[in-house]
């Protein structure tokens, strides 16, 4: 992946910056040495790396607002980061920008159970969200796999999503409210504890903005009370075609699981030889969850089976107690861990319609023939968000391209398909060179014009999500101006 | 009039047009826009229906009655329950479904369901310019790119015409049930409500109405999940008041929806958009000729008497009182009043600065709805 050139003017002030930013940050909260600053070089991408010219790592709005403030009077780059967790290169820096860590804010500022919110500082992680509302039994409903590492800040810039959106929606359906610093300086507060915010749904496009429009600080989130109890069950099929018919007829019959997972039998083998879950061995593997009492899951589950059972399962496995639905559940949560065993893998994530299922799988299929290289598949079935995992050697030349390029035609087809390029992981360097394939240029123009208003010099964030070649007369100025 | 038969059509219609337009839908709502009428209505039609992945492609104009009549026959619904105005404004016409996302219109189940905007899954519209945009797709999870779908739901068209909408649906709930809980005055309902709220049950409607003094509870699923759930909430909700099961309540719910209580009365009406217990505060400031509650209270209905800023008696001004953050808007009012007051609540500078932005940016002429936004 290309980055731009590091602005040369840039690199020279970098005394001058950070003698700036010294006088707004304590001691500890500016990170100037180069050896310090190589922890900032990459995030969960780790196949690109470069060390920012500083990292700064703030503790409230204030500081972030003044950091932004001299950035933008300097004409210097800021990349946002949270917990470093993106998979899709969000926080990757270029070395003429400084990086801006949220990690230190990590504070609840309210829970207020009447009203079923919690407000956060949004460096704190997505789990802990709903560890400080646990003991009042409410839950925050996004759960990306990353949840224990990731940072609602993270959330919010890439609108992340998890395996049980299916019921509760993704971060931009349970977020109410934000206080975001603009590039400038400027701090701005958008909606709150009420539902809707007045003129136009600005936090709707900054949810998943990729940190592109401004730094979210603090976010009021919507918080739910947990349900009485969940169990899954467990389906195994001889082919793709019957599990994907299985879930469309189950969605049909009026049930609303909360999750429905689907492996493929590369991934359903990877997954036996490492967590030894008990799984069947089969074409295509179901897990499918439901919530309620006792009492709602029978009547939700007897509705599944008979669905089920009329698609002549090689296995169906109902969980009868917290031990048999954590063995259902350990595989698939192990699907990542699997691989990372087995090889070095790229993990996609692409979406489509669900009825294109085995026909984007029989095409993957061949697709891995074609390049030779191995691909797994782990599926949100319910929302049609895939995750094919493409396995290759990173020590071998030539390798990672070619597993880029494999990914890439895997984008393309959900694309072809009438889906899109990342259902939850967002663009960041990775899908940037694809966005052409899913948009016209007039398309993108009309996203572009969003952050010529949020961001008139493009200086947050600004080689992510489009293509270098189409942002560049936009970056240039801002460049050239110094 | 100007009534576009495609999408190519309306963007010629716009790029060529010399004056501001009245956007129009069903013209259900009357915005009282000035400007050469635009109607949405020839541009409709269902042009992709899957019951099992849950999704409905349609043109703007498509009336919303044809696609819950689509949907009903696959036991599937619109979630977020769009309101139908006519009754509350005194208008005929028939609702689109692109007016109805132009104006994120969602009724009770909003507040477990989510909003319209939470279901709308893509767009395809005409700028300002004149320019066919498309943003999101088809499919339930995608974040690729900006998300302009949310953008252009509750833009009032002042960014973008929509030509098409796609979007999410639910399956219909198999049986519904209320829990009425009387003799409730409104601090007494807020609580109740957030009671029912803060359960595990699953609650799809928390409405109070103080002329009768009863809140309403409701429950729906699976007839034993339901029955479980109303027996549950009854446990709970007794402690606060009379509580007691009722069936048949779909009329009670469209009367909500479309806050019927205010239907042929004079008077002007505002929707308020609050946290749920700041009703409580909210109510006794208005001096309302009446009142209705919804979302667990934080929607409020107000009818005032003409031509009264509600806004002023919101932020407390010159009471010595604290301002009670949230939204004010004016459903219903004369022109001089709309004029005067603006439908939609002023933004703080930073914000205004930005929705000026956006409107610049999506329509330079400054044509589409002028003025309804600010």
């Amino acid at each position: 992946m290309e980055m731009p050139a590091p602005d040369p003017a840039i690199l020279s002030r970098k005394a001058h910056l950070a003698a700036r930013l010294s006088k707004v940050l304590p001691a500890d909260a500016l990170i100037v040495d180069e050896a310090e600053t190589r922890a900032y070089e990459c995030d969960a991408l780790t196949a690109y790396k470069c060390p920012p010219l500083l990292a700064v790592l703030p503790r409230n709005t204030q500081e972030v607002s003044d950091v932004l403030r001299i950035c933008h009077e300097e004409g210097v780059p800021v990349v946002p980061r949270g917990s470093g967790t993106s998979l899709a290169g969000g926080a990757l820096p270029t070395a003429d920008s400084v990086i801006l860590g949220v990690a230190r804010m990590n504070e609840v500022l309210e829970t207020d159970y009447e009203n079923r919110i919690i407000r956060v500082q949004t460096g704190r992680t997505n789990l802990s969200v709903s560890g400080a509302v646990e003991e009042e039994d409410f839950f925050y409903a996004p759960d990306p796999s990353s949840q224990l590492a990731c940072a609602i800040a993270g959330n919010i810039a890439m609108n992340s999503g998890g395996a049980h959106c299916l019921k509760y929606g993704v971060t931009t359906n349970n977020l109410m409210g934000v206080t975001m610093v603009m590039m400038d300086g400027t701090v701005v507060e958008i909606g709150g504890a009420h539902l809707d915010a007045g003129g136009l749904d600005l936090l709707g496009v900054i949810c998943g903005s990729e940190g592109q429009l401004g730094v979210v600080t603090e976010a009021t989130l919507r918080i739910l009370r947990k349900p009485e109890g969940a169990r899954p069950v467990l389906i195994g099929y001889d082919s793709n075609e019957i599990a994907g018919s299985c879930v469309s007829d189950i969605i049909k019959a009026g049930v609303l699981p909360v999750a429905i997972e689907f492996m493929d039998r590369p991934c359903i083998e990877a997954c036996e030889a490492f967590a030894k879950a008990g799984y069947p061995m089969c074409e295509a593997l179901l897990i499918i969850e439901v919530e309620g009492s006792d009492a709602e899951i029978d009547a939700q589950l007897a509705v599944i089976k008979e669905i089920a059972q009329s698609h002549n399962p090689v296995e169906l496995r109902e969980a009868r107690d917290a031990d048999e639905a954590g063995r259902i559940w350990l595989g698939r949560k192990s699907a990542f861990g699997a691989m990372g065993q087995i090889n070095d893998y790229m993990c996609l994530d692409g979406t489509i319609p669900v009825s294109s299922l085995p026909y984007v799988l029989r095409r993957i299929g061949g697709l891995s023939q074609q390049f030779g290289l191995a691909v797994a598949n782990v599926f949100h079935a319910g929302d049609g968000n895939m995750h094919p995992l493409i396995l290759f050697d990173a020590n071998k030349p030539g390798d990672l391209e070619l597993c880029e390029e494999f990914g890439a035609e895997i984008l393309k087809l959900c694309v072809e398909v009438g889906g899109c390029l990342t259902g939850e992981h967002g663009v960041g360097i990775e899908k940037r060179d694809l966005m052409l394939h899913q948009y016209s240029a007039e398309d993108l123009e009309a996203q572009l014009r969003v952050k010529d208003v949020f961001d008139p010099q493009w200086l947050l964030n600004p080689a992510k999500v489009f293509p270098l070649s189409v942002t560049e007369n936009r970056r240039a100025p801002a460049l050239a101006a110094e | 009039m100007m009534r576009p038969e495609s999408e190519a059509d309306l963007a010629r219609m716009i790029a060529e047009a010399k004056g501001p337009l009245n956007i129009q839908g069903g013209g259900t709502r009357g915005m009282g826009v000035e400007g050469e009428t635009l109607s949405l209505s020839a541009l409709s039609g269902v042009e992709l229906y899957e019951p099992g992945a849950l999704t409905l492609v349609a043109k703007a104009g498509t009336p919303v009655a044809e696609i819950e009549e689509l949907l009903a026959g696959e036991n599937q619904r619109l979630a977020f329950e769009p309101a139908d105005y006519r009754g509350l404004l005194g208008t005929d016409g028939t609702p689109t479904i692109g007016g109805v996302f132009a104006s994120n219109i969602s009724g009770p189940r909003r507040i477990q369901a989510g909003a319209a905007r939470d279901f709308l899954l893509g767009v395809r519209f005409v700028d300002g310019a004149g320019q066919i945009v498309k943003n999101g797709g088809r499919v339930m999870k995608n974040v690729t790119g900006y998300d302009l779908v949310k953008l252009m739901s509750g833009a009032q068209g002042t960014l973008g015409v929509l030509s098409e909408v796609s979007f999410k649906v639910l399956p219909r709930a198999a049986s519904m049930a209320t829990v009425s809980v009387a003799e409730l005055d409104l601090p007494g309902a807020v609580r109740v409500m957030s009671a029912a709220l803060g359960s595990p049950f699953d609650v799809t409607g928390a409405a109070y109405d103080p002329d009768s003094m009863t809140s309403h509870i409701r429950v729906e699923g699976f007839a034993e999940s339901v029955e479980y759930r109303c027996g549950e909430l009854i446990k709970i909700l007794g402690q606060h008041g009379t509580a007691e099961r009722r069936d048949d309540t779909n009329d009670l719910w469209q009367g909500i929806r479309d806050v019927s209580a205010f239907h042929g009365r004079a008077g002007d009406v505002w929707r308020i958009s609050v946290k749920p217990s700041d009703a409580v505060e909210l109510a006794p400031r208005l001096g309302a000729t009446a009142l209705q509650f919804d979302w667990g209270g934080g929607l409020v209905w107000a009818l005032m008497p003409e031509g009264r800023d509600l806004r002023i008696a919101m932020s407390g001004a010159g009471t010595g009182m604290e301002a009670i953050p949230g939204h004010a808007t004016l459903i219903r009012a004369s022109a001089d009043t709309c004029a005067r007051l603006g439908r939609f609540e002023p933004q703080p500078a930073p914000l205004e600065a930005l929705n000026r932005g956006l409107r610049a940016q999506f329509d330079p002429r400054g044509i589409l709805n002028a003025g309804l936004m600010g």
